[in-house]
C-alpha cells in the first residue's frame, strides 16, 4: 500500500512573537515559504483551502500554489478546498490545469460544495442554491477533465457546445477530489462522477466515517468504477511535546471556532472537550510527533484511507511555530507513520 | 409490551442517518425517505443505516406513528402539508438565514411557531435540534449514566411531548420538557442551550426554569 501525507492551510493570517497580527500580504509571503519548505521537509502534497475572511485571507489559493511550483520540483499541489459551487467550473479548470503546466503535471484539486460559505454572497451566488450549484458544476468539472471539446448544458451557467477549453492537459487527467463533510449522499455523487473521496473530519470519533469508506468503494462498483482513493483531512498542530502543541493550539482553536460557531452551528469547545479530541479517539491531531503519527496511523488504518492532510495552522499562530510545526510533520511524522504501517 | 412507534426519518443528510441509527438501536422500527426515490439512498442505508427501511416519503409517514423532520428547513417550506396531516412530527430543524435566506417570518419568532403553522394538522414537537450531529451519537447513554446530558422537548400538545420525552429518553438522554413550542424557542441557534451539550440540571438551568413542574 502506498501512503501519502499532505499538509493544508486556509492561509490562517500569522501574527508575530508579541501576538500583533501581521498583513495579508506578510501571511500569504509566509504561506509561500511554508510550502517550499514543505517540501524540504519531505511533505508530499501541499494544500490551499479557498476563504474569503481576515482571519483566512486566501481567495486565490492558485496564484500562491504558482509561486510555491515555480520554486520546488516534486511536492504536489492543490485546493483544499476550491468552493466550486460559486465557482466557475471551466475557470477552475483553465486555473488548475495552468497550475499543473507550470509544475509539471503537480496539480490536484478538492472540490467543495460550501463548508465555507463566505463566497456565496461575495459573488452573488445564494446559499440555499448550493446543492443544485455543486451537482451541476461538479458534473460539468468531471466532463472538463476527460479532456477534448466539451458539450453542456445545465441551469447554473451558459451552456457549452463542442467547447475546447485550454490549456489542454498534457497526459492524464490531474487528480481530483470531492471533499465531503459528514453528508452521506456527498459520498454517493463523488461515486458516481469518479472523484476521489476527500473526507473532512473536524471533530467527534474519527472512525465513524469507516462506513462511508466502504460506502463509497461499494458505490464505486455500483456504478461501474474502479476503486479511487480516500483522503483524510483533519487539524492539528505538531510541537516538541503534547504540553507545548496543545499550549499554543488551545488558545487559537478556541478563538476561531467561537468566531465562527454561531454561523456554523459548532459547540464552543471547552478545556474538557480539547482534551478529548485531542485524545486518542478525537478528531484533533495536537501533539508531539509520536502522539500525532500514533493517530494518523490508526486512523488511517480504521478508515480504509491512503492519504492524510494535516490541516496546520491557526489565526494568530507565528510563522516560527508553523515552520516546526511542518519540519516535524515531514521528517518525524510521516517517517513514523510509514513504519507503523508498514 | 407494546410494540414501539414506527418512525419515518426524512431526510438522509448529515442529521438523519444519526437519528434513525439511534432510534433503530433503541429499538424502535425506522423508515428513510428523501425526496427522491429510495433506489438512491439504498445503499446508503445498507450501509450507514443499517436497519432502516429505504422508502418513497409518502409510504414512510403513511405508515408512520412519529415523522422526524431532518431536511433543510427552506425544503420544509415546499413540502406539501397534507402529507404529514394526523401525524405526531418532531421538528428537527433549524433556521439558518445564510442557508436558507432570509424569511421574514422566521427572523424573530420560533422557527418550530412556523413549521407547526404549516401542519395545521399535525402535532408539533420541537426536538434533537439543538445537539449538533457530530455530538447527538457520541453523547447518548443509558438512564441512570453519571454523564448522560439533556434533550429538550417542547410542544403545545403534551400527550405529543410525553411520547417524544420518551423517545428522547430511550435514544439516551434526559428530556427535559417545555410547555409550549413558544418556551422552545430556547433551543434554537443563538439560544441559551443551542450547541452546548448540558447535564440536566445544568440544561434547566441554562433555560431559567424548572421542568419537574411542567410534568
Amino acid at each position: 500500500m502506498t501512503y501519502t501525507f499532505g499538509l493544508d492551510t486556509f492561509g490562517d493570517r500569522n501574527s508575530d512573537a508579541d501576538g500583533t497580527p501581521l498583513s495579508h500580504a506578510q501571511t500569504i509571503r509566509n504561506v509561500v515559504e511554508q510550502g517550499v519548505f514543505a517540501e524540504r521537509a519531505g511533505v508530499d502534497f501541499f494544500g490551499i483551502g479557498e476563504h474569503h475572511t481576515a482571519y483566512f485571507p486566501m481567495p486565490a489559493g492558485d496564484v500562491v500554489l504558482g509561486a510555491i511550483a515555480a520554486r520546488t520540483t516534486r511536492i504536489r499541489l492543490g485546493s483544499a478546498v476550491t468552493v466550486l459551487s460559486s465557482d466557475d467550473p471551466v475557470r477552475v479548470f483553465q486555473r488548475y490545469s495552468t497550475l499543473n503546466a507550470i509544475s509539471g503535471g503537480r496539480a490536484e484539486v478538492i472540490l467543495g460544495r460550501g463548508s465555507s460559505i463566505e463566497s456565496f454572497p461575495l459573488f452573488g451566488y445564494d446559499l440555499a442554491d448550493y446543492e443544485e450549484l455543486f451537482e451541476e458544476k461538479a458534473t460539468l468539472f468531471a466532463e472538463l477533465l476527460k479532456g477534448g471539446p466539451v458539450t453542456w448544458e445545465g441551469k447554473t451557467r451558459p451552456p457549452l457546445l463542442n467547447q475546447d477549453v485550454v490549456p489542454h492537459l498534457e497526459s492524464s487527467p490531474f487528480p481530483a477530489w470531492i471533499g465531503v463533510g459528514g453528508n452521506p449522499q456527498s459520498v454517493i455523487r463523488a461515486a458516481r462522477l469518479g472523484f476521489s473521496l476527500a473526507l473532512a473530519i473536524i471533530g467527534g470519533p474519527p472512525d465513524r466515517f469507516a462506513a462511508y469508506s466502504q460506502l463509497f468503494q461499494r458505490a464505486l462498483e455500483k456504478f461501474g468504477r474502479p476503486p479511487l482513493p480516500v483522503l483524510v483531512h483533519s487539524p492539528g498542530h505538531v510541537a516538541a511535546t503534547d504540553e507545548q502543541a496543545k499550549a499554543e493550539f488551545w488558545p487559537r482553536w478556541l478563538e476561531i471556532i467561537a468566531l465562527i460557531a454561531p454561523e456554523r452551528g459548532f459547540a464552543i469547545p471547552t478545556e474538557e472537550s480539547f482534551n478529548w479530541e485531542t485524545g486518542p479517539h478525537g478528531a484533533l491531531y495536537v501533539g508531539s510527533p509520536e502522539t500525532v503519527a500514533q493517530k494518523i496511523a490508526t486512523n488511517l488504518r480504521a478508515l480504509d484511507a491512503t492519504r492524510f492532510d494535516l490541516k496546520y495552522g491557526m489565526p494568530g499562530l507565528t510563522q516560527d511555530q508553523l515552520m516546526t510545526n511542518i519540519e516535524l510533520y515531514g521528517r518525524q511524522v510521516i517517517p513514523r507513520v510509514r513504519e507503523l504501517l508498514s | 409490551m407494546r410494540e414501539l412507534s414506527r418512525l419515518a426519518v426524512l431526510g438522509a443528510g448529515h442529521v438523519g442517518p444519526v437519528v434513525a441509527r439511534l432510534a433503530i438501536k433503541a429499538g424502535y422500527p425506522v423508515d428513510i425517505a428523501t425526496s427522491g426515490d429510495p433506489e438512491d439512498i439504498a445503499l446508503i442505508t445498507e450501509l450507514v443505516i443499517p436497519g432502516a427501511r429505504p422508502r418513497w416519503a409518502s409510504d414512510a409517514v403513511a405508515d408512520a406513528d412519529i415523522v422526524v423532520l431532518a431536511i433543510p428547513l427552506h425544503r420544509f417550506l415546499g413540502l406539501d402539508p397534507a402529507l404529514l396531516d394526523g401525524k405526531l412530527v418532531v421538528d428537527a430543524m433549524n433556521y439558518w438565514p445564510a442557508s436558507d435566506g432570509v424569511l421574514r417570518a422566521l427572523q424573530d419568532g420560533g422557527s418550530s411557531e412556523v413549521v407547526a403553522g404549516r401542519l395545521a394538522g399535525s402535532a408539533v414537537v420541537k426536538a434533537l435540534n439543538h445537539i449538533g450531529y457530530h455530538e447527538l451519537e457520541d453523547r447518548a447513554r443509558p438512564a441512570g449514566a453519571p454523564d448522560r446530558r439533556a434533550a429538550g422537548v417542547a410542544g403545545d400538545d403534551p400527550a405529543a411531548v410525553a411520547t417524544i420525552a420518551g423517545l428522547a429518553d430511550r435514544i439516551g438522554y434526559d428530556p427535559v420538557r417545555l410547555e409550549s413550542l413558544r418556551a422552545g424557542r430556547v433551543l434554537q441557534p443563538g439560544g441559551p442551550v443551542f450547541g452546548v451539550v448540558l447535564t440536566q440540571p445544568e440544561f434547566e438551568r441554562a433555560v431559567g426554569q424548572d421542568a419537574r413542574s411542567l410534568t
